[in-house]
């Protein structure tokens, strides 16, 4: 599904991705770790396609170079990034931002636009599996949003979506115990053998919900260790220090 | 001819000119011009004589030129002041009789004229260069005792109404182009809402510019007499012209005891070329007389249009505790400007105004938001609040607030604030994430920005003004 070869990325004169190789086939679910700075937001921005990075090496998502692509397009293949920090976007109504995104990405597969009805109950019944209170959906985008509430809607946003590739980004961090189990929940029922996870964290307790297939050690730029899921327990004894 | 026009440019889909036979007073403003007006629209010798000392005004006037636009002297004497669709020159008098031309020139505007296919639920005037080609709704309109009509109709069939109220917010005396309007105007509409009648449908009049070298000065007077309420909308729209045109009107608006006014604009006129090129100079003085006690103005304006817009909707509050609201967007793209704001003057005790600003800014456009809140010293315990948003796209436009305020009691609060922002990269990256290109972005991302405003637009036309916010800034981002 995505096939990275010598990807490296830099912004300007500083070079963050260093020649990183990856290879995440349909229906595995991967980790990245490592320590702060190592590079790990980078990359899944530049694996959504962010403007402001100077890129070079191999970029493939099934079978296809996405270098020349815009970040429109790379979302309407089916690639989801889960935001760190998602932004407010005040005056935009959750529920019709939810509906508008939802709409461009069903037109783009060829599938016809829901009416309002069909797309706000679907809105609701995806929401109330992740435990969002419907008020929620009217209020303004993550706007007054708690660090949790706005992780649950990104997550929200993924299985209404339904991408083949979802990024998340330090989903799990600022989540209590409760939304990590939620959010957690969220994506073991999404997961399939026909979509594929990169889960980026700085801990090894997301990974006590979701069962990597591979855990990756990013460390200035670089992959330098891959293993399974017991590598993330491991770390979490050990720490980074062994890999700086 | 205007089949091409449409297509060399998407961006401004109203740019067409009809093909039809006008009657036009002769080029120039003198004497004569207005006598020609005032004999044209079979106008009693009281209107003339006012006309004519508004021109005698004019002459010892000077143009202002405090504002931040500037623009090339305008040649008064090389315009048409009159100039009017020959088929209406004997006015049909009912909607059958009106030319097909006209009617598919509405048609094409989105407004449609004939009985089966009008907008349900909104009257509306059509004034087509300097006169009004028809009327909707007036049968059922009329069975409240409501007038909506032309201020021609109004002169010949309601003089009493007309000369008690015309003038009387805006005087003769008032400013270059308030008093040019006085002397020249030609039509525009006329509403009057008779005392505890809430009047059941939105009334609207759509402007149209369409002959060329042609001044519109429309002038429009709305009087909500005790405990009513009215709530009226204006459209505007003009062909793309090499040219600039001067659209200079006049708006009045009484409300007495108990009542309520709510003015809607969505201003669309001709906003000159990407290199800023032609378009219209939208320079209006609207007014509104907050006569009675516990009456209530409220303008809301989209400014979209013109090469200038230049206006600053106001309101006088002199009735105890009466209200003024001002909600504006001001969009500018590629070489537009803006100056505009509002006037909120407290006479009154207890009396409050509102003011919501929203200018957006693209391209090489510079927008000014320019305000005045004055409390006089007999408005105790009064109160305004002021919000001044503006938004910027690109390094090349500019954005500015130049906000006055004076506050002549002790009693009285007066609070500002002011914000200004460029379009956020993060919003877009998160916006592009989830599927929308870059002008959908920016699109959604502005109207967040403008929503305080477009939700006080009536619903039939929140949607048009939200897709109209959209299409003014396309290609704004690259």
């Amino acid at each position: 599904m995505l096939e990275l070869k010598d990807l490296k990325a830099s912004i300007g004169e500083k070079s963050i991705i260093k020649g990183l190789n990856l290879h995440i086939k349909s229906g595995e679910v991967h980790a990245i770790m490592g320590p702060n700075g190592s590079g790990k937001s980078t990359l899944a921005n530049v694996l959504s396609g962010k403007n402001g990075y100077e890129i070079s090496g191999s970029l493939k998502f099934e079978g296809e170079n996405l270098n020349e692509i815009p970040i429109d397009e790379r979302a309407k293949k089916g690639i989801f990034l889960a935001f760190q920090y998602p932004i407010e976007i005040p005056g935009v109504n959750t529920s019709n931002f939810l509906k508008t995104s939802l709409n461009t990405i069903r037109k783009s597969k060829g599938e016809k636009n829901l009416d309002t009805i069909t797309l706000l109950k679907l809105i609701k019944e995806k929401a109330s599996e992740l435990n969002i209170d419907e008020k929620f959906l009217s209020r303004q985008l993550n706007v007054g949003f708690s660090g949790g509430e706005k992780k649950k809607n990104e997550i929200l946003q993924m299985k209404l979506l339904e991408p083949k590739l979802a990024i998340l980004d330090e989903t799990d961090s600022g989540l209590d115990i409760d939304a990590l189990k939620i959010v957690a929940d969220g994506v073991n029922s999404y997961k399939s053998k026909k979509n594929s996870f990169l889960i980026i964290t700085h801990y090894q307790r997301l990974l006590d919900y979701i069962k990597p297939d591979f855990v990756h050690v990013l460390s200035d730029g670089k992959i330098v260790k891959t293993g399974n899921s017991n590598l993330a327990q491991e770390l979490e004894k050990t720490g980074y220090k062994n890999f700086n | 001819m205007s089949d091409k026009i449409i297509d060399t440019n998407k961006e401004y889909k109203y740019g067409f000119t009809t093909d039809i036979e006008s009657f036009k007073a002769p080029k120039g403003l003198t004497e004569d011009t207005i006598k020609f007006i005032s004999k044209e629209k079979k106008e009693p010798k009281w209107l003339l004589d006012w006309r004519l000392k508004a021109y005698k005004r004019l002459k010892s006037l000077k143009e202002p030129n405090w504002q931040k636009p500037k623009y090339p002297k305008i040649d008064y004497q090389d315009l048409y002041y009159y100039s009017a669709p020959k088929s209406v020159k004997d006015k049909p008098k009912s909607l059958d009789e009106v030319d097909p031309k006209l009617l598919e020139t509405y048609k094409k505007l989105g407004i449609p004229l004939d009985e089966q296919k009008r907008l349900s639920g909104v009257a509306v005037d059509a004034v087509f260069d300097s006169v009004s080609v028809a009327t909707t709704f007036k049968g059922e309109l009329t069975k409240k005792g409501i007038i909506f009509c032309s201020i021609s109709e109004a002169i010949q069939k309601h003089p009493d109404l007309v000369k008690k109220y015309l003038g009387s917010v805006i005087p003769i005396t008032d400013h270059y182009f308030a008093t040019l309007n006085s002397a020249v105007f030609t039509d525009g509409s006329f509403v009057y809402i008779p005392p505890n009648v809430r009047c059941p449908m939105e009334l609207s009049t759509y402007f149209r510019i369409n002959a060329s070298q042609t001044g519109q000065f429309e002038r429009t007077l709305i009087i909500a007499d005790k405990g009513s309420y009215v709530s009226y909308l204006e459209g505007c729209t003009a062909p793309m012209r090499d040219e600039n045109q001067l659209h200079a009107a006049n708006v009045e608006l009484v409300a007495l005891d108990d009542a309520e006014i709510k003015y809607s604009t969505v201003q669309n006129w001709y906003p000159g070329d990407e290199d800023g090129k032609g378009g219209i100079y939208n320079f209006v003085t609207k007014r509104g007389a907050c006569r009675g006690k516990n009456s209530k103005i409220s303008w809301t304006q989209v400014e979209t249009g013109s090469a200038i817009t230049w206006k600053y909707p106001s309101c006088i509050l002199q009735g105890d505790n009466s209200v003024g609201e001002f909600y504006s967007i001001a969009i500018t793209n590629n070489h537009q400007k803006a100056d505009t704001g509002t006037k909120m003057i407290h006479l009154g005790k207890n009396t409050k105004s509102k003011i919501i600003s929203k200018g957006i800014s693209a391209g090489k456009a510079d927008n000014t938001y320019r305000g005045l809140v004055d409390i006089s010293k007999k408005a105790t315990n009064s109160r305004n609040y002021t919000q001044c948003d503006s938004l910027l796209m690109g390094n090349k436009c500019g954005a500015h607030t130049v906000p006055y305020i004076k506050n002549k009691n002790s009693s009285s609060t007066i609070e500002h604030e002011a914000t200004t922002s460029k379009i956020n990269e993060e919003q877009l990256f998160y916006c592009n994430q989830r599927g929308l290109d870059q002008e959908e972005a920016v699109s959604l991302i502005v109207n967040g920005f403008c929503k305080e405003v477009l939700q006080q637009l009536p619903m039939e036309f929140a949607v048009e003004a939200q897709k109209l916010v959209s299409i003014s800034l396309e290609g704004s981002v690259g």
